[in-house]
């Protein structure tokens, strides 16, 4: 019990996002995801993954309920504080989300910059990832002459680079092809060992069978189902 | 071309020196734009103010030096014969006079030129041709020409020459010190309406750099960028811009006032001449472009802040 509650890294109780004075795009959204565990969050086109991920990235605040990450209360937590938590969050945004003037080595190192490391401490890392993802020969290019598949890969490259207790994508395989798609999902399998949390939003079903050991999050007009028992608490325990 | 690019690599070059890995969050070109150019004229049209303003001070303060002790005794008699008489009396009188600490009765060969311009080099009165023109005696008083004094001077030179006027120089020369200290005021006006002028520029500059980077600082923001790390990049670049528009307008204010020094010490004129900047006021002049950049610095980064304290 104490062991689960130290690992328990987002929590969000009667959660609801509206945008405007519109409709509830999220309702009474209660959950808790734990540290290490991964998770598919799927759904169909407009069921709310995005809006759920923006909230996870702290991205927006919700209109209503309690979100808790990394055990302080990221609603009343003064803006000031919320950098910090960011830095514990990789994102992989759907539209990837590169810095269109930044070459593909300064995207990837833009959030160890950001944290505020050194040139020295960059360029060994920076390297390292954009050779896993097969992408060393063109670190020099600016996103506007990578492919689709090249600036994704960059963009996951950039997601993972600080080592985040967390990593939220949003359809991250969609633009790659198998080999790439399934070579991405061992990365995350492997940072998930390494203790990151994962959530990945992904409508492709053959994606979630890659990763049997994955908890599934289905959203249907803003609100969760729990069809692997990921929501209950205690939560079904990761095979 | 080729040399132009050069040169904005040069220029690029700086800033990332300068502003560190920080830098590279915002194309640094979309900052800046013609803002260089803009702080350039504004930093030469204060310095400008600036050094008109000095210099009117300084024509102020040497004139009121100059002349603050001073006192003019006029004989107005038209009978050449008595105001002779007059004027050796009246040198006399004064010469009692315990606050006085210098006079001279002005030679009539000098007095013929100031009239000269206007009545031509003919002048004899004695001969009987021209207009008899007063005697006058230059007196420096110990301490500044007060109207007790000058009524002391009054009353000594009564008996002994009764058509005698007496001025305080600083007295008829007031109103054209008026007019300088107005002008004065006028040129601190025009430094401060100029140094608004500057702030507004740099905060519709920040403002249109923050909507132009609008995507990438969200990004920045998300991956865990800090407002005041933002904020810096914005306050640098500009930072830079100032300093280097600024080092231009000087150059530029410094040229003009150094032509016009000339063409104003051309004219020979005492109270003009008095006006030349010393070199305290220079000094002044070269802390404007220091005072426009830190100003540009302080606005962009206040501005900055407001507009991301918008954003989560």
């Amino acid at each position: 019990m104490t062991g689960k509650a130290e690992s328990e890294i987002v929590h969000f109780d009667n959660v609801g996002l509206r945008y405007d004075h519109d409709r509830e795009v999220l309702s009474d959204l209660s959950f808790t995801l734990f540290g290490g565990t991964f998770y598919f969050l799927t759904g169909a086109s407009g069921a709310g993954k995005t809006s759920l991920l923006r909230l996870l990235y702290l991205a927006q605040r919700p209109s209503r309920g309690v979100v808790r990450m990394f055990g302080k209360d990221a609603i009343t937590m003064p803006r000031s504080g919320l950098p910090a938590l960011r830095r514990r969050i990789g994102v992989v945004f759907q539209d990837f989300r590169l810095v269109p003037h930044l070459s593909a080595f300064d995207n990837v190192a833009l959030p160890l910059r950001v944290a505020g490391f050194s040139e020295r401490d960059i360029a060994g890392p920076v390297g390292d990832i954009l050779e896993w993802v097969g992408l060393a020969d063109r670190k020099t290019a600016f996103p506007a002459a990578l492919s689709g598949g090249e600036q994704q890969r960059i963009a996951i490259a950039r997601a993972v680079i600080a080592r985040p207790d967390m990593l939220v994508a949003d359809e991250p395989t969609g633009n790659v092809d198998p080999d790439m798609g399934l070579k991405l999902i061992r990365l995350f399998e492997l940072l998930n060992r390494q203790g990151t949390t994962i959530v990945v939003a992904t409508h492709d079903m053959q994606l979630l069978r890659k990763v049997p050991s994955a908890l599934i999050m289905r959203l249907d007009k803003g609100r969760l189902s729990d069809p692997t028992g990921a929501l209950r608490y205690p939560p079904r325990t990761p095979a | 071309m080729k040399a132009r690019a050069r040169k904005n690599a040069g220029i690029a070059r700086g800033r990332r020196l300068f502003a560190g890995a920080e830098a590279k969050f915002v194309p640094q070109a979309r900052l800046s734009g013609p803002m260089p150019w803009v702080i350039a004229i504004m930093v030469a049209m204060t310095a400008i103010a600036l050094a008109a303003g000095l210099a009117l001070g300084n024509t102020v303060t040497s004139a009121t030096a100059e002349i603050s002790g001073g006192v003019t005794v006029q004989v107005v008699e038209p009978r050449e014969d008595v105001r002779q008489q007059e004027a050796a009396r009246a040198l006399d009188a004064l010469k009692g006079e315990s606050a006085i600490a210098s006079m001279r009765l002005v030679p009539q060969e000098e007095l013929d030129a100031l009239v000269s311009p206007w009545l031509g080099g003919g002048v004899d009165v004695t001969a009987g041709i021209g207009v008899p023109v007063p005697a006058l005696i230059d007196v420096r008083l110990k301490q500044a020409a007060t109207p007790e004094r000058i009524a002391a001077i009054r009353r000594a030179l009564a008996p002994a020459a009764p058509s005698a006027r007496v001025d305080a120089q600083a007295e008829w020369l007031k109103p054209v010190f008026d007019a300088i200290v107005s002008l004065q005021w006028l040129a601190l006006v025009l430094v401060a309406l100029l140094a608004m002028a500057l702030s507004a520029a740099v905060l519709l500059a920040a403002r249109s750099a923050l909507g132009a980077n609008r995507d990438t600082i969200e990004i920045v923001h998300l991956l865990g960028g800090t407002d005041a790390q933002i904020a810096r990049v914005f306050q640098r670049s500009l930072g830079v811009d100032a300093a280097g528009g600024g080092l231009v307008g000087l150059l530029l204010a410094g040229i003009v006032i150094v032509v016009l020094g000339r063409r104003f010490a051309g004219l020979s004129a005492g109270l003009v001449s008095s006006g030349a900047l010393v070199w305290s006021d220079w000094l002044l002049l070269v802390l404007v472009p220091l005072l426009a950049t830190a100003l540009a610095m302080i606005t962009a980064r206040l501005t900055v802040m407001h507009a991301l304290r918008k954003m989560l």
